[in-house]
């Protein structure tokens, strides 16, 4: 038989892909509205999801508006969750002994094992796994549960049609469209009746999933609206970034007094790092019970924390303005010497979700401006 | 560190003793709250003066002295001194131990002005004109924050204690345990003022996952900006006076809350004083 790899599905075929998901007992994670945000939870048929709902995002503002009828489940940008919760956890026990009669007896640490298929993330979500692949799987180093956690995932992509205001994935070429990394990828087109969905597969399980719903075969006018939604994104991007010659700029910018003004503003509260969706900082702690058990734990860390560059002695970064360069030349600068990517995807969270709103693009920009070489 | 126990812990089940300063009792309850672990940790300790669970009480030396309340008058800052003597480690509970407690907003105030408000003879009365943290009376060996203490946080000092390990305490921000719970941010996604971003981990975020602004029970944190704080939620339609009363709450005595409310509310003592609702 032979399996189209691009179709068009309605909001049938939308939900038996989820029931399929679920019947193959994948833990079938979605966008869901919750607590005034699109976040990330268990989902079962298209009624879970953000029907209508579009998000307002600003530096350190984000509010949710309903637009009734136009029946769009994906017109939203990424919320405050993030795939990497799912692969590295906030809170993970690495290791676990029990009191024994000769001392400490290894025992096994037990969690939800079950495969995730992650419906309706972002291409800068996308973009954001592969980089975290690349420092925890792959690269020098391997995390065992990360690895297995990601290969065992589904990804079925939602790419863009209504950036957020902080969105700048089109400057990062992280988005608004995807091409690589899923099983599936998605692609609303109309609206109202005219509702439908620009299905591609990925990979060979995203064909045979594909193969298991109802579509309808794609046509150049649908292969023209993907297009134009994509453009129109593109050109509705709320903000950008200049990546020429940034890396070296802000290496040379180590110095600059605008460090200590954004200090000024800076809360040194970490909320930046941990809704960045490649931070993958932790700290591992050690603790002993009452009983004698013992337990290895990781958790996510930040190098907003004062203890994070803890030596002997003190810490290495011990001023607002340090762990702000840290940070900031970290994701732009340093990681491709590092990991040979980016670190920043464009995902925009770190300038909504900053309680401050200190904005990321405008930081890099003034403090690299001047200081880059044309080649 | 002023050392000042002579003896050497006795062998076998360390003593701990558990001392009541100028407190509602809470963080000493949240000691008798642990029932899941309290009979394990009854065989790991001898309580030898604990008059919330027990009337017997044995005199010193203690291994370990968990001290909650604040000092408010003469008696206490020279009971203070004697229990430290007679201490091998001190650690302080709560947010009264360490920074002062609630009681801590006589230190905005005139001197009997509070006493002279509430009682009828005030005159009988002997307290200091201030609420002090214990730290500002002795050396401590560690500081436990909240209103009251996390139960956690206090089995984590006990048990870290009985193993001579560090315990496992961290200085940031009550934001990054609220990220790690996945909670939305109530001041990014409604604009509430909250002090999560200032405030000392350890509760784990528990009120904003109960969708309740944090109001800095424990503190602030290892680098708190309270002032870019102060000014974000100030350009957000918030009084500048229901900013400075929110961090007059529990921790109005500590550092950087103290200073942050003193810029916010001017040196008045009136827009301080507790009869807000
Ligand atoms: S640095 Fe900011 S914009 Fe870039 S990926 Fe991280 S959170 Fe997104
Ligand atoms: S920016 Fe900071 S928290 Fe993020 S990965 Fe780099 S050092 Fe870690
Ligand atoms: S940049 Fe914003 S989110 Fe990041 S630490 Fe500073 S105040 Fe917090
Ligand atoms: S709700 Fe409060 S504690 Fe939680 S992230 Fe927002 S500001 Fe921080
Ligand atoms: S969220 Fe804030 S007020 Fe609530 S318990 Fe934690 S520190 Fe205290």
């Amino acid at each position: 038989m032979d399996t189209p790899t691009t179709a068009v599905i309605d909001r049938q075929g939308l939900d038996e892909l989820l029931a399929e998901l679920v019947s193959r007992g994948y833990r079938t994670l979605g966008p869901v509205v919750a607590d005034g945000a699109v976040v990330t939870r268990e989902v079962t048929s298209c009624v879970d999801l953000p029907a209508g709902w579009h998000d307002e995002q600003g530096p350190g503002r984000y509010r949710l508006h309903h637009h009734d009828g136009n029946g769009r489940l994906f017109a939203w940008a990424v919320g405050p969750t993030s795939p990497k919760a799912l692969f590295f956890p906030p809170k993970e026990v690495v290791w676990r002994a029990a009191a024994g009669e000769n001392g400490p007896v290894p025992v096994e640490v037990e969690g939800d094992d079950r495969a995730v298929a992650l419906v309706g993330i972002r291409p800068c979500e996308v973009a954001a796994l592969r980089i975290l692949d690349g420092v925890l799987s792959g690269g020098a180093v391997t995390d065992p549960g990360y690895r297995a956690r990601r290969e065992a995932a589904v990804v079925v992509v939602a790419e863009c049609g209504e950036p957020a205001g902080t969105c700048f994935c089109g400057s990062m070429g992280t988005g608004p469209g995807c091409e690589a990394g899923f099983d599936l990828a998605l692609t609303e087109i109309g609206r109202g009746a005219r509702w439908r969905v620009v299905v591609r597969s990925g990979s060979a399980l995203g064909a045979e999933l594909l193969a298991g719903i109802t579509v309808e075969p794609i046509t150049g006018t649908d292969e023209e609206a993907r297009h134009k939604v994509l453009a129109s994104a593109r050109a509705r991007m709320g903000r950008r970034l200049e990546v020429e010659g940034l890396a070296a700029a802000l290496e040379a910018a180590q110095e600059d007094p605008g460090w200590a003004a954004v200090a000024d503003r800076c809360l040194s509260c970490g909320n930046c790092t941990l809704v960045c969706p490649t931070c993958f900082c932790s700290d591992v702690e050690d603790v002993s019970d009452l009983s004698g058990g013992l337990e290895r734990r990781r958790r996510w860390a930040s190098c907003f924390d004062l203890d994070h560059s803890y030596l002997h002695g003190g810490a290495v970064r011990p001023t607002v303005q340090s762990r702000y360069r840290q940070w900031l030349t970290h994701k732009l600068s340093s990681w491709w010497e590092q990991f040979g990517t980016s670190g920043c995807v464009g995902c925009g969270r770190c300038i909504t979700w900053c309680p401050v709103g200190i904005d990321l693009t405008e930081e890099a920009t003034a403090l690299a401006a001047g200081r880059r070489t044309v080649p | 560190m002023t050392t000042t126990a002579t003896s050497r812990p006795e062998p076998g089940r360390p003593s701990v003793a558990v001392w009541k300063f100028a407190s509602c009792d809470g963080c000493q309850l949240s000691l008798l709250d642990c029932e899941d672990e309290l009979l394990a940790l009854a065989g790991r300790v001898r309580f030898a003066h604990f008059p919330e669970m027990s009337r017997t009480s044995t005199g010193g030396p203690y291994d370990l002295s968990l001290v909650e309340g604040s000092v408010t008058t003469p008696a206490d800052a020279a009971r203070i001194l004697e229990i430290r003597r007679l201490s091998r480690r001190v650690v302080t509970i709560g947010a009264c131990a360490t920074a002062g407690g609630i009681q801590g907003l006589r230190n905005f105030a005139a001197a009997g002005e509070y006493a002279a408000a509430v009682y009828a003879r005030p005159e009988y009365l002997s307290t200091l004109d201030t609420s002090t943290p214990i730290s500002d009376h002795i050396e401590v060996d560690g500081e436990l924050h909240g209103c009251p203490v996390d139960r956690g946080q206090l089995l984590e000092v006990i048990t870290a204690h009985l193993a001579g390990r560090r315990p496992v305490l961290s200085g940031s921000s009550v934001c990054q345990e609220c990220k790690a719970r996945g909670t939305v941010c109530l001041l990014v996604a409604r604009g509430t003022a909250c002090l999560g971003p200032v405030t000392r981990a350890g509760c784990g975020a528990l009120c904003p996952s109960l969708d309740r602004a944090c109001f800095g029970c424990f503190g602030p944190s290892d680098a708190p900006n309270v002032a870019a704080l102060a000014d974000r939620l100030v350009g957000d339609g918030h009084g500048r006076g229901e900013l400075g009363r929110l961090l007059r709450t529990f921790n109005a005595g500590a550092g950087p809350f103290a200073a942050g409310s003193t810029a916010l509310l001017g040196p008045d003592p009136e827009m301080g004083s507790p009869d807000h609702g």
